[in-house]
């Protein structure tokens, strides 16, 4: 079995976002990155999988970006993918999520993957589209926000999140690509034996320019804040100080404090 | 602007997000038609064209089956804009439809602007404008962002064949957990976000949850970790909610979780990121470290 994970880098989100210089994506200055929290979900089920498989099988991770992404590749690799393909993009940032399945589809068509496993959004642009157009270029069949997965026989069998806590379960044969929700596994920590394991695996660099023959079809004109909408009231300072500001507001604006 | 709609219909019902559609085509004052599989005994309020294709023959899940008789209808109708909601149903379709089409996609569109459509980034901190450069555009809506809108009347119906195929099996549905736990009912809801730290500490939480006389609620992460047991999370894939008081501690304020809380009478959070996007729904946020405020505030209610 052959299986692909695509993960992307994604800047922690508790930071502050400034404009760049063209005001259409954030300033990547002083940010720190990690792996985008679907796609953590996205390898543990590969990894899960290539477990099961074991050595006939074997898990390739992908990350489209400059040469930070190397680090959420290695983690992917800690955690138990066997091998990586790092396609350089300096402008990822700018490629709208057509390209980016474009980019990746370039790729995966020649390696012929049974399974493909990606993040169903990523934390900052949260699109939801690069899995499921990735899938309708390639021909294969396709599962979004998936919270339970099985491969037995060729055959998925995938259990898709809706609202309000009702699950659709539904089959396909492999080949197949699942977009995985929050709560699908517990992604491992990698272990300091695997993390040293890791250095040891193979990372392919692949220029974006061999892979990438599209144009976008969209384009971000502005990132801005959102308008405030009157807000409510901001409480900093001493601890103390709070706790009896919240105290009183609580008397004064609700009816639960007897 | 002529804009084919896409609405939902799931378990033998037609979802009331399908209206939403309609407040998007009045926003943008286009010109409605819609698709949909569904039900004869189901149909929108709504007096223009409806493509409809039965869901009995055409299964409610069914992409492959559903993308194809969708782009029957763009072949006919040649609209400029394809419109779905942002949901289980909507995300998982534009993309194929937009592939198949080589339109431009813009997802989770929260408001029509000059130019282009405004959408959230960044778990809702920020917004970018986006636009699109292709003649048909698809676009997926946010749930809750364009009100529903009932236009009226009875819908002039062109009945679609099921082309049958597909290459995916619909199984069934699992409906949702039972719940332990009805938060609904309660008057005062305290919950936990990511932002607690470890799994420990939601004793913190649970113990101003009692002083307050409420209940303990969560956020999404902190169920999927194990920390706090699924019947109390709050949200779309949760519980909603509408409590006297909502206490939200160390919770960012997603869009999934604000749409399970935000029509409580009183929002409290307690957020050590004063930009936190919880603080356009609170009433007071509170710039702190949880772990340091919420067992102050506790202890300070038992005097
Ligand atoms: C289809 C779908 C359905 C979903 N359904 C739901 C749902 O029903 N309910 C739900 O909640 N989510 C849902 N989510 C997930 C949602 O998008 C968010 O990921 C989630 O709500 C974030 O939870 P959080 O705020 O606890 O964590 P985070 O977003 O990680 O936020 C943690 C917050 O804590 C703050 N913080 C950190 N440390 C401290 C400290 N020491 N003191 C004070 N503050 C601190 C941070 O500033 C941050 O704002 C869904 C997502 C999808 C895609």
């Amino acid at each position: 079995m052959k299986i692909l994970v695509c993960i992307k880098q994604v800047p922690d989100l508790e930071s502050r976002f400034k404009p760049n210089a063209s005001n259409t994506w954030f300033d990547e200055a002083d940010l720190a990155y990690r792996m985008n929290e679907y796609d953590e979900y996205a390898v543990e089920q590969a990894v899960q999988l290539r477990e099961e498989c074991g050595d006939s099988s074997d898990l390739t991770v992908l990350s489209i970006g400059p040469d930070r992404v190397v680090e959420a590749i290695k983690k992917a690799l800690a955690m138990g993918c066997d091998r990586a393909v790092h396609i350089q993009d300096q402008a990822v940032s700018s490629r709208d999520p057509w390209q980016i399945a474009s980019i990746i589809s370039a790729y995966a068509r020649e390696h012929k993957f049974d399974l493909i496993f990606t993040g169903m959004q990523s934390q900052d642009r949260g699109s939801a589209q690069v899995g499921a157009m990735l899938a309708e270029l390639l021909g294969v069949s396709c599962a979004t926000t998936v919270v339970g997965f099985s491969c037995k026989d060729n055959v998925v069998t995938a259990k898709r999140e809706l609202e309000g806590g009702v699950k659709g379960v539904m089959r396909m044969k492999t080949p197949a690509l699942v977009t995985c929700q929050l709560g699908l596994n517990i992604p491992r920590y990698p272990t300091l034996p695997n993390i040293m394991k890791a250095k040891k695996k193979e990372i392919i660099a692949l220029p974006v320019a061999d892979l990438l023959k599209e144009e976008s079809l969209a384009k971000t004109t502005s990132f801005h804040p959102p308008a405030k909408k009157g807000g409510g009231l901001l409480v900093e300072g001493d601890i103390a100080d709070q706790v009896d500001k919240v105290l009183a507001l609580l008397k004064e604006k609700t009816a639960v404090l007897r | 602007m002529k804009t084919l709609l896409i609405g939902e219909f799931r378990e033998g019902k037609l979802l009331d997000s399908t209206y939403e559609l309609f407040g998007f085509a009045g926003q943008a004052a286009d010109e409605p038609v819609m698709f949909m599989v569904g039900s004869e005994t189901q149909l929108p309020s709504f007096g223009g064209r409806l493509y409809l294709a039965d869901a009995a023959a055409c299964g409610e899940y069914n992409p492959d089956l559903h993308k194809q008789l969708i782009l029957n209808v763009v072949q006919k109708e040649n609209p400029d804009r394809i419109v779905f909601v942002h949901s289980s149903y909507g995300w998982d379709l534009a993309p194929r439809v937009a592939v198949a089409l080589k339109a431009a996609q813009v997802s989770e569109v929260v408001a029509i602007q000059e130019g282009g459509f405004e959408v959230g980034c960044c778990n809702g901190k920020m917004r970018r404008i986006v636009k699109p450069s292709t003649p048909q555009t698809v676009i997926t809506i946010q749930a809750g962002a364009f009100q529903g809108v009932q236009p009226g009347g009875t819908p002039q119906v062109t009945r679609l064949a099921a082309p049958g195929g597909g290459t995916m099996e619909f199984v069934g549905y699992e409906p949702a957990e039972e719940k332990g736990v009805d938060l609904a009912k309660a008057e005062v809801i305290v919950s936990a976000g990511r932002g607690v730290g470890k799994k420990d500490n939601v004793a913190i939480i649970a113990a101003l949850a009692k002083a307050l006389g409420g209940e303990l609620g969560a956020s999404r992460p902190v169920v999927d970790a194990e920390w706090v047991a699924h019947d109390h999370q709050v949200g779309t894939t949760g519980q909603t909610v509408s409590p006297k008081l909502y206490v939200a501690c160390g919770i960012s304020g997603a869009i999934q979780h604000l749409a399970g809380m935000k029509k409580s009478d009183f929002i409290l959070a307690i957020n050590k990121d004063k930009d936190a996007p919880i603080g356009e729904v609170a009433d007071v946020l509170v710039v702190a470290d949880v772990m340091q405020f919420v067992p102050a505030l506790t202890a300070k209610l038992a005097k």
